[in-house]
């Protein structure tokens, strides 16, 4: 960038950042989250204050969080990812010595007052630590065995970590949200055809590896895997809960069966019905129409993603962007996926829709980034 | 750092063309999930819609309301009560045990009470309403109610049960009801789903069980919307079941509890029928016991108590008990000697007491012997040696006959329970059954009603009745099913010759009317309702050749199962016959001095519709009698209203 440029570009200041601000993603997400209020109050039974209530005020509460996110200038959160990153390895490494054990896993690391998910904000600073990286890296290197190597690593590192908890899902987006930094980046597609076959490979090891004593799942996520593949194996068992999920959408129909209607989740046949099921009671109420109202919504916000990275000037910016709304991607598609029938149930939220405070936090800080890239654009003077 | 412009620019371009591609991957992997959701919402909603339905709606037995059972005049004998009962629901009632501790400060609840209760609730789920306890009196649950504030999750509810007004009176025929056991369902092929709602209540004996089918009703149902882990939401619908038919028996009320009353403490059973239809009017069975215990649960010290008595309180002598018919069997033998001829009514037989018969002797109940006697005044002082005579000139196979047509060793098909055929002997039975041929010896036994002969207490009813008219009287129990009467059976004629038949009456009308008839005493003087019996004393044992030399002991020295079944048979009034009866009173003594009394006071009780006339009876017994009549009036209570007590194991 010459002088010159600089001269005729200039990065909002002050008050006026708000006007920058990418104004259409707000409003998409507000939108989204609105769908969640609109099911976390029917799946209470008309009771506000169980779900809904307390999800708005998350939702205010993260978004006053984003839009401070969106004013720090990106060369800050530039400067901090390889800190970031270097704080949730840490924590993560606290967890799994001194975090509690809540449903089975271990995920949760209390300090003070504070209860922390750590792996919550690793799917973002991994994301950050990755953009980061490969805007340091020279792009000609991008797909050297040595650099490729470091980059694995740095997204393996916490995947590990996480999925000992054990928590599949999160270990599955912060892996994937890696992976996708990778592939903007510009690592050679060999690279991630070579991760496919690998993949492959370890599926089989895996599915080898059951009954004998380095058993590389536990046993309920072997059960869930079964019930995947064939949920009538056992219907009041491990299949129990993706059958009445099935159910649950399919008796949708075209339009639903009204809001606060729905047998299936009024009258508690459907799981987690408020967290990772609550596409279903949307599906079961508001039918196909319903559905794919939801799923537009989510489309609407990735183009709005890439559309504000594919115009951004720096390579962070446009990895960050990028690495951000794939994670988001992964998120819903994961969760759409596995309510459907068509991915094993690994415990993957709806974002903005289901009902939980720290995924909430973690997506809109995301979003706030991704503002932040947006705002601090250097953009030509009015 | 800084990097050439040039550099950054085709990085750009990369991210782009990677955009692009992940981008259309990302829309293809959308365009999957929509249609996903096409192929389940549209293409299988209707499936799913089904599916959806089964797993909320429940569907719920009600039970039907149990059909009655009522008397000839349309007395209720087995009625449906409100049962009160408390339910504890956990989830609102806290700790199980604290909760009945408190109400345990109400009701009376024992410590077994309420550990078996605390047992039962910890089994169900906290929101399934558990009932801990039943058959309360109204003033407990008014007690409960009134303390609700203080007894969360504790209510009183009602439901229904069977009630037996009259206690005792009606235990054998009538029967009782019960909880549905794993018995009741094994014995049933396929049973009904209503058995198996908890503590649904079916006929155990009697009538309760044996028109069980009837009295049942059929279930209604309600569909209800239940949750996941199947709490009641809300009721869909409600179809009521149909309740079940009531019942009209032919028995009336009053006779049934005098008879009972009558044959008070003894071990004994009383028939009564009217002779014109074969209705059976009361069927007494003594001792009795009360069935409501039953029905509420009967304590094991209760139980015992009844099952380990002598007299067999549990047992329905009327049709179950089969005796040896002694001297009232001689009907039998002297109608199959007139029958074909073998004797004339005139024809006299000497009786020095005994009659030898191939070697062996056997003996008139009067050592003394009765001289010279005839038909009538054979049976009239019941003489045995007469009717030994006459055995050996008919034969086994003609007094089998007769004893057939008489309505002997036949099983009645009654709503009773454990009906005995009896045991009408004959050559081919002993040889099936006893592997040995037929001797005279068991002709001569027979006549005289001792040896194999055994009848019931119905049985000789039915025999009674069918001497009275000539005609082939088939006892009836059922009056009307669901008001609809029941026919009544045809009555053939029997085809005995009435210059015979004649005779026999007359004997039997000289046994109470005669003073050498053996049941003078027991005689009736108001001529409309006079009657004509039989005594009869069955051996239980067999006298030894040494007793009799020792001579033979008075009935009243002897050990109470070693006396005679004291025995009578009669119809009244003797002119034109409308009652029959029959009385057996086991180990009673003698027919004459028992059992007769007793028939007379049951068939004038049968004729005056309610107590016996006192006018009816010989002067010099009206004393006596008249305190008889007050006591047992006294005993013969009127409805008995569902009690407040419970008895539970």
């Amino acid at each position: 960038m010459s002088y010159l440029e600089y001269n005729v570009k200039l990065t909002p200041t002050g008050l006026s950042k708000v006007l920058y601000i990418n104004w259409a993603l707000v409003v998409l997400l507000t939108a989204v989250a609105s769908v969640g209020f609109l099911q976390l109050y029917s799946v209470a039974g008309g009771d506000f204050d169980r779900w809904a209530g307390p999800q708005m005020q998350r939702f205010a509460i993260s978004l006053g969080v984003m839009f401070i996110v969106a004013f720090v200038p990106l060369w800050f959160w530039r400067s901090m990812a390889g800190l970031g990153y270097a704080v949730s390895v840490v924590l993560l490494l606290g967890v799994e010595f001194f975090g509690s054990v809540g449903m089975g896993a271990q995920r949760w690391l209390e300090i003070g007052p504070l209860r922390l998910q750590p792996s919550e904000m690793t799917k973002i600073t991994v994301i950050m630590a990755m953009a980061a990286y490969y805007d340091w890296l020279d792009p000609q290197k991008v797909s050297r065995p040595l650099w490729v190597g470091v980059a694995v690593a740095m997204i393996a590192i916490p995947s590990f970590l996480v999925l000992k908890q054990p928590d599949l899902g999160t270990a599955l987006l912060i892996f994937g949200g890696g992976a996708i930094v990778m592939f903007f980046a510009g690592v050679s597609l060999w690279y991630f055809g070579g991760v496919i076959g690998a993949g492959g490979g370890v599926i089989t090891a895996v599915f080898a590896s059951r009954g004998t004593e380095w058993q590389l799942l536990r046993d309920y996520q072997f059960r869930r895997i079964d019930a995947f593949l064939d949920p009538s194996i056992d219907p009041l068992g491990a299949s129990y809960h993706i059958n009445q999920a099935m159910i649950a959408l399919g008796s949708g129909g075209w339009s639903g069966r009204g809001f606060m209607q729905g047998t299936q989740s009024r009258l508690n046949f459907l799981p987690e019905k408020h967290t990772d099921f609550i596409f279903n009671t949307l599906a079961e109420e508001f039918g196909f129409v319903g559905s794919v109202f939801l799923l537009s919504l989510y489309i609407a916000v990735l183009v709005v993603c890439v559309i504000s990275a594919l115009r951004a000037k720096s390579r962070f910016a446009s990895l960050l962007t990028l690495g951000i709304a794939g994670n988001f991607f992964l998120y819903f598609a994961v969760n759409m996926a596995m309510v459907m029938g068509l991915a094993p149930v690994v415990g993957v939220p709806l974002p903005l829709v289901s009902y939980g405070g720290s995924a909430m936090l973690m997506i809109l800080i995301g979003f706030g980034l991704v503002q932040s890239a947006c705002v601090h654009r250097p953009r030509e003077r009015a | 750092m800084k990097r050439p412009a040039k550099e950054t620019e085709e990085s750009a371009r990369k991210i782009s063309r990677r955009a692009a591609l992940l981008g259309g991957a990302q829309l293809a992997f959308a365009g999957v999930l929509v249609l996903r959701m096409r192929s389940l919402q549209l293409g299988q909603s209707s499936e799913y819609r089904l599916l959806a339905d089964e797993n909320r709606i429940n569907i719920r037995l009600l039970p039907p309301s149990r059909g009655l059972i009522l008397d000839r005049n349309g007395v209720t004998i087995a009625s449906n009560v409100q049962n009160y009962r408390i339910v504890l629901v956990r989830e609102d009632a806290g700790e199980p045990r604290e909760a009945l501790e408190r109400l345990a400060q109400l009701i009376p609840l024992s410590e077994p009470e309420i550990e078996r209760a605390e047992r039962e609730i910890l089994r169900h789920r906290p929101f399934v309403p558990v009932t801990i306890i039943d058959q309360l009196s109204w003033e407990e649950v008014a007690r409960v109610a009134a303390n609700a504030p203080a007894l969360p999750g504790i209510t009183p509810e009602v439901g229904q049960t069977r009630f037996y007004p009259y206690g005792a009176d009606f235990a054998h025929a009538v029967g009782y009801v019960g909880p549905v056991s794993e018995r009741d369902l094994a014995e049933r092929e396929n049973p009904e789903p209503l058995l198996m709602i908890p503590r649904f209540q079916i006929g155990k004996i009697g009538v309760e069980r044996e028109l069980d089918d009837n009295l049942r009703g059929s279930a209604g149902h309600r569909r209800i919307e239940v949750n996941a882990v199947g709490r009641e939401m809300r009721e869909l619908d409600r179809q009521e079941g149909d309740p079940g038919t009531n019942i009209e028996l032919t028995l009336d009320r009053e006779l049934q509890a005098f008879s009972l009353a009558r044959l008070g403490e003894e071990s004994a059973s009383a028939v009564v029928m009217e002779i014109a239809t074969g209705n059976i009017l009361a069927l007494a069975s003594s001792p009795s016991f009360d069935p409501n215990l039953f029905v509420r649960g009967i304590s094991i010290d209760d139980y015992a108590g009844l099952r380990d008595n002598d007299r067999r309180p549990m047992s329905n002598k009327t049709v179950q008990g089969a005796y040896p018919p002694g001297s009232t069997f001689k009907m039998v033998t002297a109608l199959a000697a007139l029958e074909d001829g073998l004797a004339t009514p005139e024809e006299r037989v000497f009786c020095p007491g005994y009659l030898e018969v191939s070697g062996r002797r056997f003996h008139c109940w009067n050592r003394g012997g009765h001289g010279r006697v005839n038909l009538v005044s054979a049976l009239s002082e019941s003489c045995d040696v007469f009717f030994y005579d006459m055995a050996q000139r008919v034969g086994i196979d003609r007094i089998n006959a007769m004893a057939a047509r008489l309505g002997l060793g036949i099983r009645y098909d009654l709503p009773l329970s454990g009906v005995s055929s009896g045991l009408n002997p004959s050559r081919e039975w002993k040889r099936a059954r006893r592997d040995a041929e037929w001797v005279v010896g068991d002709t001569i036994n027979a006549s005289i009603g001792q040896g194999f002969v055994l009848t019931t207490p119905l049985q000789l009813a039915v025999m009674t009745a069918r001497l009275a008219t000539n005609r082939e009287i088939l006892p009836r129990l059922v009056h009307k099913l669901g008001g609809v009467e029941q026919p009544i059976a045809d009555q053939p004629s029997l085809g005995l010759s009435a210059a015979g038949l004649a005779q026999v009456r007359r004997g039997m009308s000289e046994v109470s009317n005669s003073n050498r008839g053996t049941a003078y005493s027991s005689r009736i003087v108001d001529a409309t309702m006079r009657m004509a019996g039989k005594t009869g004393s069955s051996q239980v044992f067999s006298i030894t050749a040494a007793e009799r030399a020792a001579g033979v002991r008075r009935q009243s020295q002897l050990p109470w199962n070693r006396r005679d079944h004291a025995l009578f048979v009669a119809f009244a009034p003797e002119e034109t016959p409308r009652y029959a009866i029959s009385v057996v009173v086991e180990h009673g003594g003698g027919g004459s001095s028992v059992a007769a009394p007793i028939a007379r006071d049951i068939i004038l009780a049968a004729q005056n519709r309610g107590l016996p006339p006192l006018d009816a009876y010989p002067r010099s017994q009206r004393n006596r009698i008249e305190s008889m009549i007050n006591t047992i009036s006294e005993q013969i209570g009127p409805a008995a209203v569902p009690t407040t007590g419970r008895s539970r194991a």
